[in-house]
């Protein structure tokens, strides 16, 4: 049967298709969607969301090692967070399939930078493949589930953002028959002390050789002859806008882009008068190919950074610049956080507390946006805390202010080590768990603070205040954003303890269709208003600035913050 | 072909292309879709690329290759002139949502449709959001704006209304196929 799928949900069918019993994921663009759509259509995995990336990993090895085809999902920079079992996982022996699936973002539109994973298959010493569209994300899926278990390594599956979302037509099958799980004991292959793993790294070495073989053969890497005076290398999204861009050139297509077929590569090479490789991003084959001692173009005229595009390819190859349009000068529309968004509030009283902010991961990073203006640092999910920690112990008793803010779910992922480490070491700062009882970035997941699994089965949810004072943080206090002069209070209670404090500000996420919004548009009396601004430096999409007073648009939801900070009394009506 | 529908996080772009997605897969095409949605919710602009023919390679259009571009907010219109050429079709509905640096007072709402009749005089305004709430359905302004698109391609109306009644829900469907034939007569 013929699907319209997105390359995630399609990597999902595969998934299904291959067998595949059990997966684990943390939520991040652009890989987001894979679960989401395993929970949705395919109850038969049992798919569950982990605190982090590395349990992720983790949890899907132990999978693996009872027998069962098995699968992990993480963005590009969740592999980071997950790479110290990684590293480790491929000197062990997985009896189930296993397939880490990195999701890459090319062009930043949804991270904090834009590393080419192609680099960790090489680093970890495993094999990937890099689908180039939706039929074959589900085809390699199924095909990298046959590779890890004949090879006995977990496989990379790599995609990109354009490869993720974009959509296209895929021809489906019916799932394969698996073995059951089974308990076994290997633990030569599975205790990685020193002896264990020095005998297992010739393991390794010995297995990149004959994958190498399997590349030279595998259907995944195929010429397509064409015109010989131009011949192109390329992978995953590259070789569809290589294809439009000179789809009269000779091609070698990898789909398999690690290890790298070095025989099918100098046939292709030898058959071309001038040698093309095109990659997005990092010259991660160019700089093989070339120590392979075969001469070919690509960085010199390929960007190194951001997305491709069949306008670029065409352009580097033929040195002829397309004409077109120029773009207009208009206003930029940046997103911004939500009309009635419970952040807002809480970003704005510890700004006017004139805190350092330390920020994280999270819709909250909206903050940074004028006029707010309200996160001063964002590195990786988690190190908020220990960023604000660092701080508030060089400045020790000068008392600078120093807050950090972190959401519930980051919290979650890697906040509890970085809050623990604050109480241990005696740092000084106020960290400000922003709890919207969501992952409000990636669409409202859930986590181990929400009560619910990802396939919305009741489970524990964590009283976080308990949590944070079995860490060792004696002033807690859980407060309610929208109350805005007492969120201001509390902040400026909590700056003056001599010690680590943490507020909770607790209310959910609009986007969940919050009770605690009224959902009634305010009006701004313009006989009482003095357009003071004030309840524009809020940042509020739904606070238009008038020549003489200022207007409350559609948008509005009443949540009823900009009421509480005009001094005039000028605005009203749901509250 | 190549169709290019902007507009603004929430408007409801990427359900519509989806359907559009799969409209033409079953009138027989090769199809490839993508859409940029990551922080789309939170009020950013949002371009989402439908393409149709024999064999598709790349999901995004060229530069100057839009055959038609349906824009679902009159300012987003005029954000990717790059990708159209003297021959397009612009279709632009009535609907204004002003962006962060006009709220805040700094720059004003530009007028778009100059801009656009520079490069193609091939320019149509509709009253989608007007019509969506005339019918009692303002979200469903993405549906009638798939009524006006249809009009430029040639695919049945039946396969439209089939596909349309197997994506939405059902208590949702009369007013969603009202929408989209509300559509189609503008």
């Amino acid at each position: 049967m013929k699907k319209v799928l997105s390359g995630n949900e399609a990597i999902a069918r595969g998934a299904y298709e291959a067998g595949v019993k059990f997966a684990s994921a943390y939520p991040g663009t652009p890989s987001t969607e894979i679960l989401e759509t395993l929970a949705k259509e395919y109850k038969s995995i049992l798919s569950e969301w982990a605190p982090n990336e590395k349990v992720a990993l983790e949890a899907a090895t132990g999978a693996s090692y009872a027998g069962a085809r098995t699968m992990a999902v993480m963005k590009h920079v969740g592999v980071n967070v997950a790479a110290d079992p990684l590293m480790t996982l491929p000197y062990t022996l997985v009896r189930g399939g296993l397939v880490l699936v990195s999701a890459d973002d090319p062009e930043l539109f949804s991270s904090q930078n834009e590393q080419d994973n192609r680099q960790y298959a090489r680093f970890a010493k495993i094999p990937m493949l890099e689908p180039s569209s939706s039929q074959e994300a589900k085809d390699f899926m199924i095909e990298a589930m046959r590779i890890s278990e004949e090879f006995e390594t977990p496989v990379m599956l790599r995609t990109t953002t354009r490869i993720s979302h974009s959509m296209g037509v895929v021809e489906t099958g019916d799932p394969v028959k698996v073995k059951a799980p089974t308990l076994e004991r290997h633990p030569r292959e599975w205790v990685m002390l020193p002896a264990n793993a020095r005998v297992r790294h010739p393991v390794i070495e010995e297995r990149i050789i004959r994958l190498r073989e399997f590349s030279n053969k595998s259907p995944l890497n195929f010429e397509e002859k064409g015109d010989r005076s131009i011949g192109i290398i390329a992978s995953g999204i590259a070789y569809q806008y290589a294809k439009e861009a000179m789809p009269e050139a000779s091609f070698l297509k990898l789909g398999m882009s690690y290890p790298l077929p070095d025989k099918k590569i100098k046939k292709f090479a030898a058959k071309v008068d001038e040698l093309w490789v095109i990659e997005e991003l990092d010259p991660f084959f160019e700089e093989q190919i070339k120590a392979m001692g075969i001469t070919c173009r690509g960085k010199d005229k390929i960007p190194m950074c951001g997305e491709l595009s069949p306008d670029i390819i065409r352009q580097a190859i033929t040195g002829k610049k397309k004409k077109c349009p120029a773009p207009a000068s208009l206003p930029g529309r940046p997103p911004s956080m939500c009309p009635g968004c419970p952040h807002r509030g809480m970003l704005w009283a510890i700004r006017r507390n004139k805190a350092f902010i330390a920020g994280d991961i999270g819709c909250y990073t909206l903050g940074f946006l004028p006029p707010l203006d309200a996160i001063d640092t964002c590195q990786c999910m988690g190190a908020g805390i220990s960023h604000a920690h660092g701080m508030s112990k060089v400045f020790g008793a000068k008392n600078e202010k120093i807050t950090a803010v972190i959401g519930d779910s980051t919290f979650y992922h890697s906040g509890l080590t970085g809050l623990l480490n604050l109480a241990y070491n005696n740092g000084t700062a106020l960290i400000v768990i922003l709890d919207n009882s969501t992952t409000a970035m990636t669409g409202a997941q859930n986590h181990p603070g929400t009560g619910m699994t990802l396939g919305m089965e009741k489970t524990i949810d964590v009283n976080l205040e308990q949590v944070v004072k079995a860490l060792g943080i004696k002033w807690v206090e859980t407060i309610n954003p929208y109350d805005i002069k007492n969120a201001r209070k509390k902040v400026k209670e909590a700056l003056d303890y001599d010690g680590p404090s943490v507020i909770i500000s607790k209310a959910p996420c609009v986007l969940l269709k919050s009770k605690a919004v009224p959902g009634k548009a305010l009006s701004v009396d313009a006989e009482k208003c003095t357009n003071c601004k004030v309840c524009i430096s809020l940042g509020c999409p739904a606070i238009e600035a008038k020549e003489d007073s200022v207007k409350i648009n559609s948008l509005c939801v009443g949540c009823g913050i900009c009421a509480d900070v005009c001094a005039a009394g000028a605005i009203g009506g749901a509250r | 072909m190549n169709v290019l529908m902007t507009g603004v996080g929430g408007q409801g772009i990427i359900l519509a292309s989806d359907i559009l997605s799969e409209v033409m897969m079953r009138a027989g095409m090769d199809v490839k879709k993508s859409e940029i949605h990551g922080m789309a919710q939170r009020g950013g602009s949002v371009m989402s690329h439908v393409r149709f023919s024999k064999k598709v390679f790349s999901p995004i259009v060229p530069y100057g290759e839009c055959d038609i571009l349906i824009s679902f907010e009159e300012l987003e219109s005029a954000r990717y002139l790059p990708y159209l050429n003297r021959d397009s079709k612009v279709i632009i509905n009535k609907f204004r949502l002003s962006p962060p640096s006009v709220t805040a007072g700094k720059d004003a709402y530009p007028d778009v449709l100059p801009l656009i009749k520079e490069i193609t005089k091939n320019v149509a305004v509709v009253e989608g959001s007007a019509a969506a709430r005339e019918i009692g359905n303002p979200r469903g302004v993405n549906i009638v704006l798939m009524g006006v698109l249809s009009r430029y391609l040639d695919v049945p109306e039946n396969v439209w209304i089939d596909t349309l009644n197997d994506m939405v829900a059902e208590k949702i469907r009369k007013i969603n196929i009202d929408g989209f034939m509300k559509g189609r007569s503008l």
